[in-house]
């Protein structure tokens, strides 16, 4: 048994389980426990596409530092999963803990001299308590946390609040939850000497913080923006954030006495008909989106082409799933960038916006409204699971009341009795923006939308300079936009650094992690995360002064590093791509292998 | 082509509707089909309907996918906000744009196949629904921007001009609307406008989805002498089960006794329904099924008002959407502001 180093608020505690349990509201209720306790935590759920019965797991890292990504080492297993405990054993780190259910033998509990097996007989004192099957599974759930809260040193009144808010409205239920975890928490301590070397105390790092998922935090930026039409076909991972609009619909949206509601959901037949009801509502003036993933992105092409060329606004939701074709539903992926940017046959490329958290899955849902009105055409969040279902801690989310949203170049019936003629594509300020009007407006607004060819005055053609002069003035649009979207987040090293590091997304709280750790060992490099397609100036700047970039990111064939080389200036052999594509939320430790890999090899050049 | 302006004459005595507009307020751009073409028998139906149901031009939408049929939403309501879409996609547009603004007047223009090959299921959704919207197919049985292939409504067997045989059934939007609850549906001929205009006016009456399909012969592909569904076949196969008489004072004392039943619409006025079938009963689902096929049977194509539910709900009235339209909605009764994020945000604590 070798030595655990004593570690104070900064380990990580891994649960394996079986899916179906109940386990999710037990792990949440751990995390919330440390969150509680001031302590920042990280949590991931690797959780599998089924229903009941096969493998899932729950990761939460204690982290005094404040990190935003996974360690990549788990400290202590709660391997409750027989199917997959030989697996969950190997991941423990040396020195780490493994905690197993004793009720039944297990001779792999004892397969390594570098862990300490800690045996609780769950199973056996939840069968004694508890009568009902069904109740004894989920209060073995209950049972491990308790023996964790002994283990870490988690204050349990903490423990007993969070248990009397979960249960706030069945306070009946209060008493068994509380005697499971009192029955995990009295085991660990007759047992075993608690607390661990990896235990916690209580610090304040978690005031003015909340702890949510992106796709909760994206639903409210919808209702926020004043979005009043949502579509959508039921995907996975996307699912929740619909869900989320919905139930803050009811609640926020709903008139108490009549029960009418100020908003229109439609649940579409497929992810064609979803991005049609969010064209046709758009086009006629609402704030409407869709919530989906790639399989839905594929599908809606053309009508994003639609979308794009007759220039009608329409927001999109892609929280991204490992591809291609149905791939790992549940599992994490960067792999629709290049889709979400350049969607539709012909000649069209879209706003795209890269929440980071779920802070700016809120924010930037409002931002892509009124982007897409302001330059009426689609506008992407493009988000991921390891974001959009994992509860990240973020800090408050904020609102300024003097907000309006930005609804474009929209012609009322007042202006339009001022004009002599108007014409849908004509650019007449020069920022490749033209009016439109909204159905039912005053007559002389009247015009016939099409995907087929037209002309700036909004008429039918197929006369080639004609045409080609709609699209040329599409592009003056796009470098407008260009300059509205939101600028990339930068963190420079020290003056000077010829290396940088470019990333988007999910990828933020990894390549942070990882900027911390090469700066301890010397090695200075300049960060930029991108939050926005196109381009903005700053992101060619960046690309420009440095000799040296990293392009980090979620797939396998660098569609970042593919969107730089296409869109500016930089020369392709200044890029190094660092690719994380297995499906799990990155970590620093592959950045900073390579990149110290980089450096080893120059000096020996 | 399409831009080219019909000249608008004014004269003396020429017919006003209820808002003092003449018909060709009504009327679009010259269209671009072929001479004779059915679609534009259609088109003129549309423009009479809604002259003579006086809606104000700007307050109706015109929606269509592509294929000849689509074509024509640029040749009437030239006043109205149209929208010429992509293949098949019609009935999801139009249920966004309805979703936003329920106040306005919606025409949906589709083809056979548009509606019924690669935009069945939006077809089909959209009538699940019941979409406040007049849905009208103008079907001819072949594909004529491509030339002439069989679409999913030629009948079994039918030979193009070419000579090819179809090996495959039909498939029916009629049956389809009566199978998947669409609350009124009507088959009529664009040969016959004087039958045609009153189904329309009624379609836009109907508070739900409006299912007319409109027999119209393609010209160019299918109106030859081995086609079902051509001018000649169709004069000799139609059989109406019912004609609409939209307004009392046409009631004539030919009528013989219990055949004119009136009929109250969602908007409070009355139609009439002038049955030529005594068998015939539009209000009872099942029947109407029975009485389509039986004459289908026999080679016959039933036209009239096949089926009505007036008391169904539509798509808002299902959903307790807001009287007024979600796009009039001030924001500040949309977003709660920043007190309001303060107290959600205690749950995530």
């Amino acid at each position: 048994m070798s030595a655990t180093q004593s570690r104070l608020n900064d380990f990580v505690v891994k649960v394996a389980n079986v899916n179906g349990t109940g386990s999710a509201s037990a792990n949440s209720l751990l995390m919330k426990a440390y969150f509680r306790m001031g302590i920042p935590v990280v949590g991931k759920n690797y959780f599998p596409s089924n229903i009941q019965g096969m493998p899932t797991w729950y990761e939460i890292r204690i982290t005094r530092d404040g990190y935003a990504a996974r360690s990549g080492e788990v400290d202590i297993m709660l391997a409750m999963n027989a199917e997959t405990y030989a697996q969950d054993i190997k991941e423990v780190a040396p020195g780490g803990y493994l905690i197993y259910d004793s009720t039944w033998p297990r001779q792999q509990a004892l397969s390594r001299t570098d862990i300490t097996a800690l045996g609780i007989p769950l199973a056996e004192m939840m069968n004694d308590a508890f009568a009902n099957a069904r109740v004894r599974i989920l209060m073995k759930n209950m049972a491990y946390v308790g023996a964790v809260a002994a283990l870490t040193n988690i204050d349990m009144d903490v423990i007993r609040t969070l248990i009397e808010e979960m249960f706030a409205t069945k306070p009946k239920l209060v008493p068994a939850n509380m005697q499971a975890i009192e029955l995990g928490f009295n085991y660990a301590r007759e047992n075993f000497t608690c607390p661990l070397p990896l235990s916690v105390e209580a610090m304040d790092k978690t005031a003015g913080h909340i702890m949510i998922d992106g796709n909760t935090a994206a639903g409210l930026g919808c209702i926020y923006a004043g979005a009043t039409v949502g579509a959508w076909y039921p995907i996975t991972p996307s699912t929740s954030l619909m869900d989320a609009y919905t139930s803050f619909c009811a609640k926020l949206r709903t008139d108490k006495e009549t029960g009418e509601k100020r908003y229109c959901i439609v649940q579409a037949e497929d992810e064609l008909s979803s991005a049609g009801v969010v064209l046709g509502a758009g086009w006629t003036g609402a704030r409407a989106f869709t919530t989906t993933s790639g399989p839905g992105i594929a599908l809606m092409g053309e009508l994003l082409g639609l979308g794009y060329y007759a220039e009608i606004p329409m927001v999109l939701f892609d929280i991204q799933r490992v591809g291609p074709s149905t791939g790992m539903p549940t599992r994490t992926q960067q792999g629709d960038l290049q889709i979400c940017a350049y969607a539709s046959h012909g000649d069209t490329k879209h706003i795209c916006l890269y929440p980071a958290d779920p802070r700016e899955c809120f924010e930037m849902a409002v931002n892509a409204f009124d982007l897409a009105e302001r330059f009426q055409t689609p506008a992407f969040v493009v988000s991921d699971l390891d974001i959009g279902m994992n509860d990240w801690m973020i800090p408050d989310l904020e609102w300024d009341d003097s907000y309006r949203p930005d609804r474009g170049k929209v012609l009322s019936d007042e202006d339009l009795e001022k004009i002599t003629k108007f014409h849908r594509y004509l650019d007449v300020d020069g920022d490749g923006i033209p009016y439109r009007t909204l159905p039912g407006s005053h007559p002389k607004g009247v015009y016939f939308n099409r995907g087929a060819g037209h002309n700036k005055w909004g008429g039918r053609t197929e006369l080639g300079d004609e045409y080609q002069d709609v699209m040329d003035r599409l592009l003056v649009k796009w470098a407008t936009a260009a300059t509205k979207v939101p600028k990339p987040v930068e963190v420079p090293s020290r003056q000077g650094a010829a290396w940088g590091i470019l990333t988007l997304g999910s990828c933020d709280g990894a390549c942070r992690e990882a900027l911390h750790h090469l700066n301890d060992k010397g090695i200075a490099v300049d960060y930029m995360r991108l939050k926005a397609f196109p381009f903005t100036a700053k992101v060619e700047e960046f690309l420009a002064s440095h000799e040296r970039i990293f392009v980090v990111e979620q797939n396998r064939d660098a569609q970042l590093s593919g969107m730089l080389i296409n869109e500016t200036p930089v020369e392709k052999a200044k890029i190094t791509s660092i690719l994380h594509y297995n499906g799990t939320p990155m970590d620093h430790r592959q950045i900073v292998s390579a990149i110290e890999a980089a450096v080893a090899k120059e000096a020996a050049a | 082509m399409s831009y080219i302006r019909k000249p608008n004459i004014d004269y003396k005595g020429r017919p006003e509707n209820a808002l003092g507009l003449s018909e060709a307020s009504y009327e679009g751009a010259m269209s671009t089909l072929c001479a004779g073409c059915g679609h534009d028998s259609i088109t003129a139906a549309m423009t009479r309907a809604f002259f003579e149901s006086s809606i104000p031009p700007n307050a109706a939408v015109k929606i269509s996918g592509i294929g000849c049929s689509s074509k024509t939403t640029a040749y009437f309501l030239g006043q109205s906000h149209g929208n010429n879409t992509v293949h098949g996609r019609m009935p999801s547009i139009t249920t966004g744009a309805i979703a936003a603004n329920r106040k306005l007047h919606y025409v949906g223009i589709s083809g056979d196949g548009d509606s019924l090959s690669i935009g069945l299921g939006q077809f089909a959704h959209a009538i699940r629904r019941n979409v406040d919207m007049l849905y009208v197919i103008e079907n001819n049985g072949v594909y004529g921007l491509t030339k002439g292939q069989f679409s999913a409504s030629a009948a079994f067997g039918a030979k193009t001009k070419k000579g090819d045989v179809n090996p495959n059934p039909p498939i029916d939007p009629i049956k389809m609307g009566l199978a998947l609850g669409a609350s009124f549906i009507a088959r009529s001929f664009s040969g016959d406008k004087n039958h045609l205009v009153p189904l329309i006016k009624a379609g836009l009456k109907h508070k739900g989805f409006a299912l007319i399909d409109v027999l119209s012969p393609c010209v160019t592909f299918n109106d030859h002498e081995d086609s079902t569904m051509s001018y000649k076949y169709a004069y000799s196969h139609l059989h109406t089960a019912a004609d609409l008489i939209m307004d009392r004072d046409e009631i004539t004392a030919d009528y013989p006794e219990g055949t004119v039943t009136p009929i109250t619409m969602h908007d409070g006025s009355v139609i009439y329904l002038k049955k030529t079938d005594p068998d015939y009963d539009p209000t009872d689902r099942a029947r109407a099924f029975d009485y389509v096929m039986r004459h289908q049977e026999k080679g016959e194509i039933v036209t009239g008002l096949l089926y009505l539910d007036e008391s169904c709900k539509d798509m808002h009235a299902t959903h307790n959407t807001v009287e007024a339209p979600l796009t009039t909605y001030p924001f500040e009764n949309l977003c709660p502001g920043a007190s309001t994020l303060d107290t959600l945000q205690k749950r995530y604590r």
